[in-house]
């Protein structure tokens, strides 16, 4: 089981847990706001930015060559910057915080 | 040999030189090829625009056939996110319950009809059929409505004899225009009615403004779905291995929805104007030339794609740009992907196996390339 907290651009802040799927899916299934999933999951929509504390960044880890692409054309990229789709759920991010981009 | 195979005719130019030409109506197209330059251009709107004249950035340019803007896909920033603003959250309604539960029973009742038919043709009898009833969703218009959409033909502007048909136009046009007057003298809670009651930079929307959105509904929606719709009826025909293990797995639906829309990238380019003397793939384009996003190339990139002329169904990393890139990505995708999703689905409930009578294929025609971007007829058998 992991936790995962979102932060949201009007600074709503919603947890939710899970054990599987991705980042972006229990995102949409906790609606919140900024993070659709268009394409469903596999990175070609970029409308599940966020991005992760500094200090969970470890936790996370870095995003793919294809992932850094998308990422490179989308507004508001950090250098913290992650599409929550190509983010596992496992123990590994268990108390992650994230910040919506949008 | 595989109906359903599409074979990628930039691959040369792509990995050459990176951009292809072609001419369109008299006026040189500098294509634009690879993934990245594909999206770059996209995403630099300031340099490459949409907002030229009305028609310009469409290829075959219908500059000749159209005097209403299309909004928000021919308006540049910042103009354009206000337009977008109200019109995303209509767009997204295909993910309400409600909107996909009548989808599902248009698409069901079509396939039932058809089930154990000797032979039918996909693109008229078909995809068309089904394209014209689900955008009444899209519009919130009766039902009915999609008899006279579905008489039109499979075009709205294109016909055989020509590339461009102004007759074909009007008759679109002339519609939406009493539509309008229409939703004005009695407003209900269609999307005319919706955008006729909306504001958009400070203004509310004219009459030509509603036009401008919804030509854009009718006309961007059309052909591409056709083509979705019936290149998977085409696919899954050739493939029954592919909907023998959506049924075991129907977990990968939605990679395998995004790899079609990848592999047959129903919309093959689109145009933009340069706004200032510039370059593309260390090609000199001077101010006021035309380019194109050719994102049919992009998608077969294999800088990007691993296997990039197959269709792999459970591909998990698909940064396709089938539905455009940036800021004037598809406004209709939503409602796009919930008709694959619900189509698919019915296939694999209720179609054992297709079978594939006779076909004609539909190649573009872009100069040098010849791409095949769907098909002119496609007989099959469905079989329960």
């Amino acid at each position: 089981m992991a936790k995962i907290t979102f932060i949201t651009n009007d600074n709503q802040t919603i947890v939710a847990e899970a054990t599987t799927g991705s980042v972006m899916e229990l995102a949409v299934q906790n609606k919140v706001k900024g993070i659709d999933g268009d394409c469903g999951g596999v990175c070609s929509c970029a409308t599940c930015h966020v991005h992760v504390q500094p200090e969970h960044w470890e936790k996370v880890g870095e995003p793919s060559e294809l992932e850094n692409d998308m990422l490179e054309f989308d507004d508001n990229v950090s250098e913290y910057s992650r599409l929550c789709c190509q983010v596992d759920v496992s123990e590994a991010v268990d108390g992650i915080v994230l910040k919506v981009a949008r | 040999m595989d109906k359903s195979n599409f074979s990628d005719p930039f691959e040369t130019e792509r990995l050459g030189k990176g951009y292809g030409k072609m001419d369109d109506q008299g006026e040189e197209v500098t294509m634009v090829l690879g993934h990245k330059d594909v999206r770059r251009c996209a995403h630099n709107h300031k340099t490459f625009q949409s907002g030229a004249a009305p028609g310009r950035i469409v290829i075959p340019s219908e500059e000749k056939i159209r005097e209403t803007r299309q909004i928000p896909f021919e308006v540049d920033p910042p103009l354009h996110a206000d337009f977008r603003a109200i019109l995303d959250p209509w767009f997204k309604r295909p993910l309400e319950e409600e909107y996909t539960a009548r989808l599902q029973s248009q698409i069901q009742s079509l396939v039932k009809e058809v089930l154990n038919r000797d032979s039918l043709d996909i693109v008229s009898e078909f995809a068309l059929p089904l394209q014209s009833r689900a955008l009444t969703l899209l519009l919130n218009t009766p039902l009915t409505q999609a008899e006279t959409w579905i008489s039109w033909g499979t075009h709205v502007f294109r016909s055989k004899s020509s590339a461009l048909d102004s007759d074909k136009a009007n008759i679109l046009y002339d519609y939406i225009d009493k539509e309008i007057d229409r939703a004005i003298a009695n407003p209900t809670d269609d999307l005319y009615s919706v955008l006729l009651a909306s504001e958009a930079n400070g203004k509310k929307l004219t009459k030509e403004e509603v036009k401008g959105v919804i030509i854009l509904t009718f006309a961007g929606g059309r052909d591409t779905v056709i083509n979705a719709v019936t290149n998977s009826i085409a696919y899954f025909a050739q493939h029954p291995e592919s909907l023998e293990r959506l049924r075991k797995e129907p977990e990968i639906l939605n990679n395998t929805i995004e790899e079609l829309i990848r592999y047959f990238s129903p919309l093959t380019q689109m145009g933009r104007v340069t706004t200032e003397d510039t370059s593309v793939c260390e090609h000199a384009l001077k101010a006021d030339s035309k380019i194109s996003l050719c994102w049919a190339s992009a998608n077969r990139d294999d800088k990007v794609f691993d296997n990039a002329n197959e269709v792999v169904i459970d591909r998990k990393i698909n940064p396709h740009v089938a539905f455009g890139f940036g800021t004037h990505n598809c406004l209709g995708a939503t409602h796009a992907r919930q008709i694959m999703k619900v189509l698919i689905t019915t296939l694999i409930d209720e179609v054992k196996s297709i079978d594939i009578i006779d076909y004609k294929e539909n190649i573009e025609d872009l100069g040098t390339f010849k791409r095949k971007v769907g098909f002119d007829s496609l007989h099959v058998k469905f079989n329960s």
